[in-house]
Order: C-alpha cells, then structure tokens, then sequence
C-alpha cells in the first residue's frame, strides 16, 4: 500500500513543503529511504521502526521504501521522523489517510515513542501556512511557537501513539489555543533605559541619530568612558517592533534553537556583542550544515563590534556585502542559502593602544604608534561608518547626577524620524536615509544657496572627500528629519560635519 | 699637501665605527695628514696611539672601501650636498668651540651665518597642542626678526619650530641623528624637503648611518653649539631636551625654558629648569632682549578681538583652551545644546579661530 505525508524542510530561514511517500510491499523484507538525504535523516529509519515498534504497532516483514520530494533538494534535520513514522504506518493501514491530506507533521522521535521538540517550528508553520494546509501537528514543546502563525489550527503530541489515535479519530482532536498575551507587554521592556546613561550629551546626540537614520556608528574613547553602555542602550531607543518584524527575527532565533521555551517571539530587539576573536564563519553563518551568524541574529537590531581594531581583518572585511545588501548568501555544495542581515552596526574603539591620546599629559603613544593602531581597521568599513564620535570620561559631578531623558522619549522622537524617511523613500525599495544612492541623495537632499557657499567653504577648508561629502548629506538628511524640517539647513550640515568620520589626516596629521 | 686628497681620506675616516671627532682629532694631531693615518697598519695604531682592539679591526676591514666614500663623495657632489671640515672657511667658527667638534659635516642647503644670532628650539616629540602652537608661533616671531632657528627635524616641537620659522620666510637649519640622506621622521618629508632648499640641513653622521638611539644625543651637542640661545619649549621629567639644555650650559648657552602647569608632566622638566636658574620664556620678546634685538613693536600672543563674535560664539570660545578639550566638555561647560556647540564650532574653525586637532578635540588658535 502507499501513501503520502506533508512535511516542511528547512533552508536558510525559509521552510518550504515536504511530501514524505512510503510504500509497503510484497518482497524481500527491508527498509530503503531514498531523496537526497543528509545522514541524521538516513538515521530515521531506525528511530522510526523502534519507535513503531515500542509504541505497540507491528509491522508486517514487508519491503518498505520511503522517499522525500522533491527529490533534488537536501534533506536535513531531524524532524522527519514524525512524518515518516506516519507514512510507514498509513501505507501499513494502521492509519487512515484520509485525515493526512490537509495537515502538515513534524517532530523528532525517540526509540520509546516520544515526540521530541524541533527548531525552526515557526519557519515551518509560516511555510504551512503559504501551502494551504490548515492543521499542524507539531511537538508539545514547540506549540507556543506555532501558534504564532495566525489561522493556523495546531496540535500539541508527545507520543507516536497520541498522534495515531488523533488521525484515526480526528473529532478526538485537540487544538491549542492561542493565548492574548504573546505578545507581551513585555514589549519595549529593556532592563536598560538610556536615562542611566548620566551626563554624555555627546554620546547621546550621536547616537539617537544615528538610530534615527539607521546610520552605523562608531564610539572612539578611552575605556570606561561609557561606549560599551551606550551601544547596549541603542535597542531601546528603536521603533517598537511591529509583528512581522518580530515573526522575522524570532524565525532566525528558532532556527538556531535559541528562542526560550516558555516565550515563542523575541519580546525585544536583538543585541549582538560577539568577541573579538570571532571567525568570519561564525560572524556571517555557516558551517557544513548552514547556520545563521551572529549578523543575522542581529537582524532587526544591533550588532556591536567592541574593541574594533582588535577583530581580524578577514571578519571585518566578510561584513561589507551583507551591510550593503542587508541580507547574506551563503554557497555551499548542497545549495546556496540566504540568512537576513538587517543591522545597525555599532563598533568601539580606543583612540590608541593606551586609550588616551589626544591627551598627551597621559597618552605617550608615539605618532607612529598612534597611526599603526589605527591601521589595523580596515578602511572600507571605515567608511560605512557614517557617525563617529568621541566619548570623554565622566567626572566625578557627572557620576553622581541624574540621567537624562529616558529610552522611551528619545524612542519617539526616532519614530517620528523613521515614518518620514518611509514616507519620502517609498517606492523606491529603501527605508533609511543611511541606505540612500546617489540618486536618492540628488533627490532628497537639496541645499539652498546659501548652504551651498557654507558647504562649499567646509569642503575646500576642511579637505573633505568624494565619499565624505555623500555622508555628511545623508546624516544632515536624518538630523532634519529629526527636528522635521524639509529643507537641510546650515546647522544640519554643521553637525554632520562634526560627526564625520575622522579621515586618515585626521589622525596625528596635525602634530607633525 | 693636496686638500682635495686630504678630505677625500678624512670622509672615509668618518664612516669607520669607532672613530669619533675626538678620537679622529688627536690621531690627526699626532700624524699631521689624514692620508697618512690611512696607510698606518692597524697594529701600529693600536701600539702607538692607544686605539682600542675593536676599533682597529674594524679600520683595517674598512681600509677597501676608500674607493666606495669616493664614489660616494661624487655622488653626494651631484646632489649639491657637501662635505666640510673643520679646514674649510666655511665651518661654523661656533662649532670650534666645542672640545668634540665634528671633523666632518654634510651639509645640504645654507650653514647658519656667523654674523647673525641663532637660537634653538627644542622639546618633546610627543609635545601637547600648547607645545607645539608655542613653539611655532615663537620660532615665526624670532624668524622675522633675522635670528637663525636651529632644530633637530623631529617630530613634535622640533618640527614646530621649522614649520614656524619656514612660515616666516626665516632661516632655519635641522641638525639630524642620521645619514644626511635619510628622512627621519618620515612624516617630516615636506620640511626636510623644503629646508634643503630654503634653510639647511646638517649632520656629522656618514651619509650611510641609521638613525640609531645613541646618535641623538651626539647630535644634540651641534645644536646646542650653533645656538647663542636654547628655548626649551615641553619636556618631561626625563627628556633629551634637558641633555641639550646641560650641554648648552657646558658651552655657556643661554637656557630659556617655557613655563607650564606643574600638574602637566610635559612641563616637569621645563619647570625644573627654571627653578634650577633658567631664564623664563614669556615670549619671544624674552629672547630678542637677551639678544639686543629691538624689536619696534611689542609681541603678544594676539588677543583675539570679540567684536565680531555673536553671543553665543563668545559663550563657546570662552570654554576653549589652547589645549584642547573634547567636544563632550565643551557642550557640558558652555551649557549649550550639542548641535548647537558643533555649528558654533564649525563656525570659528571657518573663521580661523578654533583648531580641531583631533577628532571632535577643540583648540583655540594662537
């Protein structure tokens, strides 16, 4: 007898459908699966027949092939156990078919019987969902998260036994109701608020537009001055996650097995600080066996580079593409796979390898010294980033006052900033001033007379380039947008000005 | 006795290790010709004149590249770089003076007249944006006036010293710690270049020599021999400036040092000077009195007028500093708003009035 079971694949983020044939027949007893199979898929076979076999089914010394279509894509993961098991036992008539033409399966199985959870579940309702199927039977575990998926009927199983006796009986089906409070009004929760961050007025500015415009930043000053707590802070000053965005990051997060078991959504925007030892795999994802890096966990938020000049070039050099493209392919033999990477990057250095120059009562860095540490960053990174800004230590006044404003009056004003860049941008595939191309800049960032004789007299006098000049527009763009006003003034462009990156003359230049 | 002979054979005696102007001069001395001293066998050398072991066999190893300095020679001679020795018109009467002067000078560009006073200004090569505003602004006022600014091309004051002299269209001279054809610092390419042709350079090392640690000191010695007056401008508690400032007063040099905060450790060995009896430097009108020198109008640092500045304006530049502060203390001192303080910044730096000296560090201009 034969028959079919829908399942999901995953690649990449994406889950796309499975069909799971099994077919018992006369001939000489075995068990062959066939379909492009990695080997912890191949291994099914054994956990399915034990577990069959342990939750009291007996099957009939009969030749059993199995096939997964399509049969030229690679099959990975372990949660085609489930659907297997089913297959193998509706082609043995133990189960009814009929039930299985509008339902996707998916779970892992032990030799007992048990059904045992699966990453990427919300990948795979998501998919089972554009695949016009309507229930989803799906790991007690992994329940929470499925339910995200809305119009989706899903049923919890913990025992192969369980799932049978459901299709066999399908009004004894229990479906999982989804509670109101997923999405929690843990929302915008941080457990830090900017208004801890007590003085830095500096530090503040920059960074709030920085985030306004989704510009990367880069925070230069001697350690403990408070770069590493502003860079932390900066998910809480962005827009509040809307439920797509929310569905998008937690996928990644699910994929990896990092989504906590009780909270199927990421209640908040990610922050990524990996060290700086950090390989360029581990930085952009993948492995033999794909997996998203922490680029793509950082998707939606902020990926922090602590001690920039200390990273490897190779990492550093692997971030370009995905900045500019805000997505990152991966090819490997079996395939290409896409990971999101959608982040504001934000990087710390010290000025010099001691932390204090220009202070030379304390640097006694020499020039050359000075100029070495700065090298070792590479120089188109250098030149993505559109902010940078010196953080100077707190004295002692400063530590003991209050904060400033908090998290959630600077979040609105960034909000009120972004609904304008989307509004001017729509249409044309972007979303942030930071992103803007040349054209998008001759469009939308049109200076009166007047500031044209001002930028003009910055450029000649300040020994500005090409590529700088590109940035200071962009970052004038969104310090507009900030306060509301359609034109770029003079002041904008002032500020941006003092914001740019520094360039290589900059450093040390000046004392020669 | 041929001259031309004569210098040939006492260029070669310079590159030989060992052989320092003292050591050249009492040889010399004894022998009575550089050529002959050329021909001794090493072993006659070290029995009759107490040449050290070491010293002797490296004379013996460089006796065949006599033809090599020669070559060279000519090579340096199309490069209008010359040789000088203590026999020519031309050598510093200033230098004579020393117990060690050098037996050998190459020289590119002028040497500093004889007849027109010279002063040099030295100091820390990691030197502080006052340091170096100071120092240039200084060594301009003395150059405009016809005093020669001599300096060791260094980095940090000592470039702010030619920069400032070469700005006043002043003479200026740079005595190196290397060969004469090796740029050090590099970052100093524009004046080496520039003071090849404006000014001068010199050095007594052959024109192979690196620019090793213990050359600096050596040189330190020419400097302070050409000078009338030594202006030590920052120095830590331990400097190679305060070497120059004690050889100065071995040759009889007028010590000027500029005096700085106590709690700056770049004004330590300045401070410590005076205490010790150096003259303060309050401006170059200190120097030019020591000197003589009229100066018909009264230098000081400009005072910048006000008028023009808006109230705002005024508000910021009066949190300013000649060393600079972070634009973080600048907001928090003048109590403004931060874009606020960077268009009021950028608006004097247009103006001329403020220096960035480094990333978002705010100084004013001297």
């Amino acid at each position: 007898m034969f028959s079919k079971v829908h399942t999901v694949g995953i690649r990449g983020v994406e889950g796309y459908p499975i069909l799971v044939e099994a077919d018992v027949s006369d001939g000489l007893p075995g068990f062959t699966m066939v379909g492009y199979l990695a080997s912890e898929v191949r291994e099914a076979q054994d956990r399915v027949r034990t577990a069959i076999r342990n939750s009291g089914f007996k099957l009939a010394a009969k030749k059993v092939t199995i096939n997964l279509s399509p049969a030229d894509i690679r099959k990975e993961g372990t949660a085609f156990d489930l659907p297997i098991a089913v297959a193998v036992l509706a082609a043995s008539g133990i189960i009814d078919p009929s039930a299985l033409r509008s339902c996707i399966i998916s779970g892992e199985l032990g030799l007992d019987g048990e059904v045992k959870p699966v990453r990427g579940t919300l990948s795979i309702t998501e998919a089972a969902k554009k695949d016009g199927k309507t229930r989803c039977f799906l790991p007690e575990e992994n329940v929470e998260e499925g339910l995200i998926t809305e119009g989706m009927a899903i049923t919890g199983v913990n025992r192969l036994r369980q799932l049978v006796d459901y299709l066999n009986c399908p009004s004894s089906i229990r479906t999982a109701v989804r509670g109101n409070d997923f999405m929690t009004e843990e929302q915008n929760s941080y457990d830090m608020d900017f208004s801890e961050i007590n003085g830095q007025l500096l530090l503040r500015r920059a960074t709030e537009v920085a985030v306004a415009g989704m510009h990367n930043i880069l925070y230069i000053g001697p350690a403990g001055a408070g770069k590493t707590m502003a860079a932390q802070r900066i998910p809480t000053i962005m827009p509040t996650l809307s439920l797509e965005e929310n569905i998008e990051i937690s996928k990644i997060y699910s994929i990896c097995g990092l989504l906590p078991a009780d909270r199927p959504l990421l209640s908040r925007r990610p922050f990524r600080s990996p060290h700086h030892t950090i390989t360029p795999q581990a930085l952009t994802g993948g492995g033999r066996i794909p997996r998203p890096g922490e680029i793509s966990l950082a998707s939606g938020g902020v990926l922090f580079l602590d001690e920039l000049p200390e990273f490897q070039k190779r990492s550093i050099e692997v971030l370009r593409q995905p900045m500019e493209e805000r997505k990152i392919t991966i090819s490997r033999i079996h395939g290409s796979y896409d990971y999101p990477a959608n982040v504001m990057i934000s990087a710390a250095m010290n000025p010099c390898s001691c932390g204090y120059y220009p202070d030379r009562s304390k640097c006694r860095c020499t020039q050359q010294q000075v100029k070495n540490y700065i090298n070792r960053i590479s120089k188109p990174l250098l030149d993505r980033m559109d902010i940078s800004v010196e953080a100077s230590p707190l004295t002692y006044e400063e530590m003991q006052g209050t904060g400033g404003e908090s998290s959630s009056v600077i979040r609105q004003r960034v909000e009120k900033a972004r609904i304008i860049q989307r509004d001017r941008l729509e249409g044309s595939g972007i979303y942030f001033n930071s992103s803007m191309k040349q054209t998008h800049i001759a469009d939308f960032c049109k200076l009166g007379t007047a500031e044209k004789v001002f930028l003009k007299q910055v450029f000649s006098q300040m020994d500005i380039s090409a590529r700088g000049y590109n940035k200071i527009l962009k970052v004038a763009r969104t310090i507009a947008d900030l306060e509301g006003s359609l034109t770029i003034e003079k002041e904008h462009l002032a500020e941006a000005v003092g914001y740019r990156n520094m360039e290589t003359k900059y450093w040390g230049g000046s004392n020669g | 006795m041929d001259k031309q002979r004569e210098t040939e054979y006492l260029n070669w005696l310079c590159h030989v290790p060992f052989f320092g102007a003292v050591t050249i001069r009492s040889l010399y001395e004894k022998v009575g010709s550089f050529e002959m001293i050329y021909n001794i066998e090493g072993r006659q050398l070290q029995k009759l004149y107490g040449v050290s072991e070491k010293a002797v066999t490296e004379f013996e190893k460089y006796k065949k590249t006599l033809d090599d300095t020669r070559r060279e020679m000519e090579e340096l001679d199309k490069r209008k770089i010359r040789f000088i020795t203590p026999f020519d018109k031309e050598y510093p009467t200033r230098l004579l003076h020393l117990p060690d002067y050098p037996m050998g000078l190459y020289v590119k560009g002028k040497l500093p007249c004889e007849d027109q006073p010279a002063a040099a200004v030295i100091g820390a090569r990691a030197c502080t944006e006052y340091g170096r505003q100071t120092a240039m602004w200084i060594s301009g006022e003395l150059a405009k006036m016809g005093i020669q600014m001599i300096s060791g091309l260094a980095s940090g004051i000592d470039g702010a010293c030619h920069r400032g002299a070469l700005e006043a269209e002043g003479d200026t001279y740079g005595v190196l710690g290397c060969g004469i054809n090796i740029c050090y610092p590099k970052e100093n390419y524009y004046l080496f270049e520039k003071m090849g042709e404006k000014g001068g350079i010199l050095t007594e090392f052959n024109p192979r020599e690196e620019p090793r640690p213990q050359n600096f000191p050596m040189r330190n010695r020419i400097i302070s021999g050409l000078s009338d007056v030594i202006l030590i401008i920052e120095a830590r508690e331990k400097s190679g400036s305060l070497i120059t400032a004690s050889l100065g007063l071995e040759q009889g040099k007028e010590i000027f040092a500029l005096p700085g905060r106590i709690t700056d450790p770049l004004s330590i060995g300045c401070n410590r000077l005076i205490a010790e009896g150096a003259a303060v430097l309050t401006g170059p009108e200190s120097v030019l009195e020591y000197l003589e020198i009229q100066s018909g109008k009264l230098l000081r640092v400009h005072k910048i007028n006000n008028y023009g500045l808006a109230k705002k304006e005024k508000m910021v530049y009066s949190c300013l500093d000649l060393q600079p502060k972070g634009l973080e203390e600048i907001v928090r001192t003048s109590g403004l708003s931060v874009n606020q303080c960077m268009n009021i910044l950028l608006e004097l730096e247009l103006k001329g009035l403020v220096v960035q000296t480094s990333c978002q560090y705010y100084g004013k201009k001297l």
